[in-house]
């Protein structure tokens, strides 16, 4: 496709998600559909979320299936010190202080994402999908394990982070950081996707033997790549926990990293909206679907499968190529 | 100008029980264009493997510049001077001409640890790109997806990537093969241009192409080099001509 008709469309598209994902909540939550920003937070987390995992997934071309672990690292980097502020113990750690949540969050995410990835991107194709999937799963039991934050049965979170100026108690507050945020990550990626680091992802992404002909040792920005990667993810969490005051080892279950990589590749993995667009339309199948069975999966489960077979570049992709030619003829 | 800038010692490489590489000694000259031939299957492209990486020998050594490198990682070879192209055109089919030859540009500045600034408008990166695809004759397709260009228009672009990371020695595996008669044309006229400024080595199957070109010429059969000489002793030689005897590609 001609990069300039591309371009085009792409900006519009944002102006369209930008007005869209503050409006709509607004409305609704002042015209007393207070509920509707409770799915509007979820969407916008989730679209983080898969944000991240496309920095690996649809930038690098490395299917990660173990990404719900930095949801749920992140989300427990909340409930942890904010149960040792309240019982005691562990006076390291133990606070209330939304930054300190938040350092914990993105720290722990980034050694669990290094030390995960100098492993994994040892290996490619399914076998980085299981190795990545059970280092997910390693952490998902380890949490089960741990008696003392409920195990199985979850933790609840009594107190949300404290942070300055915003109050998270309140569900608007909460929302206008989570919108805030996205924006930010997915400006963040647009960005790295034009960078010299972007460009580097894409060649190893495309053509890795070449790029070592050309003299790059991609491993290195791969590793970087998957470590960003699992930080937002992990950023995702930290939103998570605050917002559903609940957390359990159930969020980072290896069904929930599908669930992420189902958000990128059927809203289009490697294109800038596509994780927030296949978010909206998870949450929205989730939402409708689940009205009239509770094996709601199927029809998605098919819908992704008509995606992957029919949707190059996914809906976002179908999207760009509406009405315009993508074949350039030979001149 | 009559120093050796490879040098290959003793380098063997098999496969199973089947012999590659069989003892092979090769010098390259600085500056000089040294064809590669041999009939199908003397272990043509397992030698070139073995020379940028992609390969590791069994047994002896290659120098390069003074430097033993043998055994290690691909893009080591790439960061000290040699650059190949494929046998089998590779290059970023996804992405554009210029996106190709500016990750080759990139590659050979160093590091890439850039997460802001925009590539695509980054001159230091843009106008050499340009400049190499102009090189090979291809700057009026630099925004073309690589996917979209013809075959010969690839190997080409193949040869400005090799280019763009400005390497001492040149290792072009079979650049002709696929290629009409006034495309080998074209590329042999671009090839022509890069004496004296670049060393070549060259595998071909193409003979008009090799007595064109080279300067020495190298003959490989069975894995062993059995001739090494200019393009006159190496026409004369009967080894040479009894191992293509009944060959009909030259």
């Amino acid at each position: 496709m001609n990069p300039a008709l591309k371009n085009t469309s792409t900006a519009w598209l944002s102006v369209v998600m930008v007005v869209l994902l503050a409006a709509v909540p607004y409305v609704l939550y002042v015209s007393g559909n207070t509920f509707w920003l409770d799915i509007f937070t979820r969407l916008v987390i989730l679209a983080i979320a898969a944000c991240g995992l496309n920095l690996i997934l649809g930038l690098g071309g490395l299917v990660s299936f173990g990404h719900a672990a930095y949801i749920g690292i992140g989300a427990y980097a909340v409930g942890i010190p904010a149960y040792h502020e309240t019982y005691g113990g562990l006076d390291a750690i133990a606070s209330y202080n939304g930054f300190v949540h938040l350092g914990l969050a993105l720290l722990t995410s980034a050694v669990f994402a290094f030390i995960t990835g100098v492993i994994s991107l040892r290996t490619r194709g399914v076998n980085f999908i299981m190795i990545t999937m059970a280092f997910g799963q390693m952490m998902f039991y380890a949490i089960v394990s741990l008696e003392t934050y409920g195990g199985d049965d979850g933790l609840t979170i009594d107190l949300r982070s404290e942070l300055p100026l915003i109050n998270l108690d309140s569900p608007l507050s909460l929302y206008g950081l989570c919108y805030v945020s996205l924006l930010v990550i997915v400006f963040f990626t647009y960005r790295i996707r034009h960078s010299r680091f972007g460009l580097t992802l894409q060649g190893a992404k495309s053509n890795e033997e070449r790029m070592n002909a050309i003299g790059v040792n991609c491993y290195k920005y791969q590793l970087t790549a998957f470590v960003l990667s699992g930080v937002v993810c992990g950023y995702a969490g930290f939103l998570l926990g605050n917002f559903t005051t609940f957390i359990s080892p159930e969020m980072m279950d290896w069904t929930r990293s599908g669930e992420i990589m189902f958000m990128v590749i059927l809203g289009g993995a490697a294109t800038l909206w596509g994780p927030v667009i296949g978010a909206i339309i998870f949450i929205v199948l989730e939402f409708v679907l689940s009205e009239y069975t509770v094996y709601w999966h199927l029809p998605f489960g098919l819908l992704l499968i008509f995606s992957v077979l029919f949707l190059r570049g996914g809906v976002t992709g179908a999207l760009h190529r509406l009405g315009k030619p993508a074949v350039r003829s030979q001149s | 100008m009559t120093s050796p800038i490879l040098e290959v010692h003793n380098l063997c490489k098999s496969f199973g029980g089947v012999v590659a590489t069989d003892n092979v000694n090769l010098q390259v000259t600085e500056g000089e264009i040294h064809a590669l031939i041999g009939p199908n299957g003397a272990g043509k492209t397992t030698l070139i493997s073995q020379l940028s990486g992609l390969l590791t020998p069994d047994s002896g050594s290659i120098f390069f510049q003074g430097n033993d490198i043998t055994g290690l990682p691909p893009y080591r070879f790439s960061q000290a001077g040699l650059a190949r192209s494929f046998q089998i055109t590779s290059v970023f089919q996804e992405l554009s001409l210029q996106d190709n030859v500016a990750l080759a540009v990139q590659a050979h500045a160093g590091h890439a640890f850039r997460f802001w600034r925009n590539a695509r408008k980054d001159q230091a990166l843009q106008k050499p790109a340009l400049d190499y695809l102009s090189r090979v004759g291809l700057a009026d397709r630099a925004d073309w997806l690589a996917s979209e260009v013809s075959h010969g228009e690839r190997r080409q672009l193949e040869i400005a990537m090799a280019l763009a990371t400005d390497p001492v020695l040149l290792l072009l595996d079979e650049p002709m093969a696929g290629m009409g008669k006034d495309e080998s044309a074209e590329l042999i006229d671009i090839l022509n241009r890069l004496r004296g400024t670049k060393t070549l080595l060259l595998i071909e199957h193409d003979m008009d192409a090799v007595f064109a070109l080279a300067d020495r010429i190298s003959v490989l059969v069975y894995g062993k080099v059995i001739a090494s000489g200019t393009p006159a002793e190496i026409k004369s030689d009967t080894r040479v001509r009894n191992a293509y005897l009944g060959e009909d590609d030259n």
